[in-house]
């Protein structure tokens, strides 16, 4: 990864990550109307959603919480930078975790009851799915030999070749990162799924509106994710790993809203477990074979 | 279309309600309506909202709790009474704990009656408050939008019967007892004709007049 590609890959994913992030939660919405037997919203609802929050009125419960929730955005949109650079996945990883320990600490800044059981809540997530995101990375460099996200463009062979389970459990997370049901626990775009509005119950306004387009940010660097385990080396790739994301993204939306939320301790047994066995399981025959 | 209507977020809140009105509220999410194509949440945070959807009328306990929500919505934001208790206190208007509707706690900015209010009347409202909430959009861009004021201290006494409130009445009725009691102080003042008639309003007060005075006075004051 050079400085310039880096450059590159902050700007472009910088503008189009929101695009995609933006269109993929409209569609999100529309589908999962549809399957209620509903007509759905149109599809740039979340675009308007978050114009109207921009136009709120500002009134912030402390002075700090809103700069935190930009900290998080920005080290969530570094490490799309880093990711689509084709940098260290490794480096992606504990990016993202900051931008995630800071959207925890946003909602401890502000004291507030609701606010705290939703950051306690997110914290139980990040613990459950930490463990696969780095045997994610463990993975690729033992079936690559490197951390680097662009050694996955130079194969021969798609990398999902040598992790089939490791991708199933790279699944299974997928659905507490990407705030899906049953692990929806500290934020959910359903109403009236948690104690108020979990995390985000003292965010308002401009504060939401950041909250918002960071969902999109992480959302598009998932699939990201999803998509490194199915392209090669052929132009071929690119429209079987597009159609391999948007298969993943319905099947997460499919398992949305035909789950209900699990409580914290079944979806950190589950995790752990399916992240133990499977990639133990894939990374034992790899080392062997 | 500005954005501020195309994702109007409502919050919900039952203030007395029998429930009625609150069950053709949630219809209103249901498949046959689907308010979401317009981009409607139910959200149950009021720093999320822009649209407050009360239902039933409002008493001593909830007034309170209606003012708090109305107060933590940020602006522009518009209230919407749904049911006839939430407009006027329906068929509950004169009872004892009945203040009144909603605009007795907060301004209410579209009135929607019925018993329950049905669905289509709810979207309908929501449509007109719309319009309102555009106004107040623009009014805050401009930094031209007026804070309003909420009633202060309203609670049963100042709620109206027969043209007078119920503290004012009790203020009256206590003045003229204690015009009585005055005047049976000193009977010389009025002559003693006041001291007539037991069953008048100021009955209990000569009667304690009579009680206190006895032990000096002998056959004087007779009821």
């Amino acid at each position: 990864m050079s400085l310039l590609s880096f450059a590159a890959a902050l700007v472009g994913f910088g503008v189009l990550a929101p695009v995609l992030g933006c269109l993929l939660s409209g569609a999100d919405r529309i589908v999962s109307a549809r399957m209620q037997g509903r007509v759905g919203p149109p599809l740039l609802q979340p675009l308007h959603d978050v114009r109207k929050l921009l136009a709120k009125d500002v009134r912030p419960v402390n002075s700090f919480q809103g700069f935190y929730v930009l900290l998080a955005l920005l080290f969530s949109l570094l490490a799309g930078a880093f990711f689509f650079a084709g940098g260290s996945l490794l480096l992606v990883v504990f990016v993202l975790t900051l931008s995630t320990l800071f959207f925890v600490v946003a909602a401890y800044s502000t004291r507030s009851p609701f606010a705290e059981i939703g950051a306690e809540r997110e914290i139980i997530q990040v613990a459950s799915y930490e463990p696969m995101v780095i045997l994610f990375a463990v993975s690729f460099f033992i079936a690559t030999g490197s951390f680097d996200v662009s050694v996955a463009l130079a194969r021969e062979v798609p990398v999902i070749a040598q992790l089939p389970l490791v991708f199933c459990a790279l699944l299974f997370i997928l659905t507490i990162k990407l705030r899906k049901s049953p692990f929806d626990l500290s934020y959910s775009h359903h109403a009236h799924q948690e104690l108020v509005k979990g995390i985000t119950t003292e965010m308002s306004g401009r504060t939401l509106a950041l909250v918002e387009v960071m969902h999109w940010y992480e959302n598009v660097l998932f699939l990201g994710w999803v998509a490194l385990f199915v392209v090669w080396s052929s132009w071929i790739a690119v429209p079987v790993a597009l159609a391999a994301v948007l298969a993943v993204y319905f099947f997460e939306v499919l398992i949305d809203n035909n789950f209900a939320r699990v409580k914290w301790q079944s979806m950190f047994k589950w995790s752990w477990a399916v992240t133990l066995v499977l990639c133990l399981a894939n990374i034992l025959v790899l080392s062997f074979l | 279309m500005s954005s501020t209507i195309r994702s109007p977020w409502l919050i919900h809140y039952d203030a007395s309600s029998c429930n009625g009105c609150d069950i053709e509220v949630l219809a209103c999410l249901t498949p046959l309506f689907d308010v979401e194509r317009f981009g409607i949440i139910n959200t149950g945070n009021p720093k999320h909202a822009d649209i407050f959807l009360v239902t039933g009328s409002v008493n001593e306990r909830n007034i309170g709790v209606v003012q708090q929500i109305y107060s933590q919505m940020l602006e522009p934001k518009v209230v919407i009474a749904c049911g006839v208790c939430a407009c006027s206190g329906g068929i509950f208007r004169d009872c004892y704990n009945t203040l009144g509707g909603i605009d007795a706690a907060i301004p209410v900015d579209v009135y929607a009656p019925g018993c329950a209010v049905r669905p289509e009347a709810i979207i309908d409202a929501v449509v007109t408050g719309l319009g309102v909430l555009e106004d107040r959009r623009k009014a805050l861009a401009a930094g031209t939008l007026q804070p309003v004021a909420l009633p202060r201290s309203v609670t049963a006494a100042d709620k109206l019967v027969g043209g007078e409130t119920v503290r004012a009445a009790a203020a009256a009725s206590t003045r003229e007892a204690l015009e009585v009691l005055a005047a049976c102080e000193s009977p010389a003042a009025t002559g003693g004709e006041a001291l007539e008639s037991p069953a008048s309003h100021g009955g209990e007060a000569l009667e304690a007049c009579q009680s206190r005075e006895s032990p000096t006075a002998t056959g004087t004051q007779e009821a």
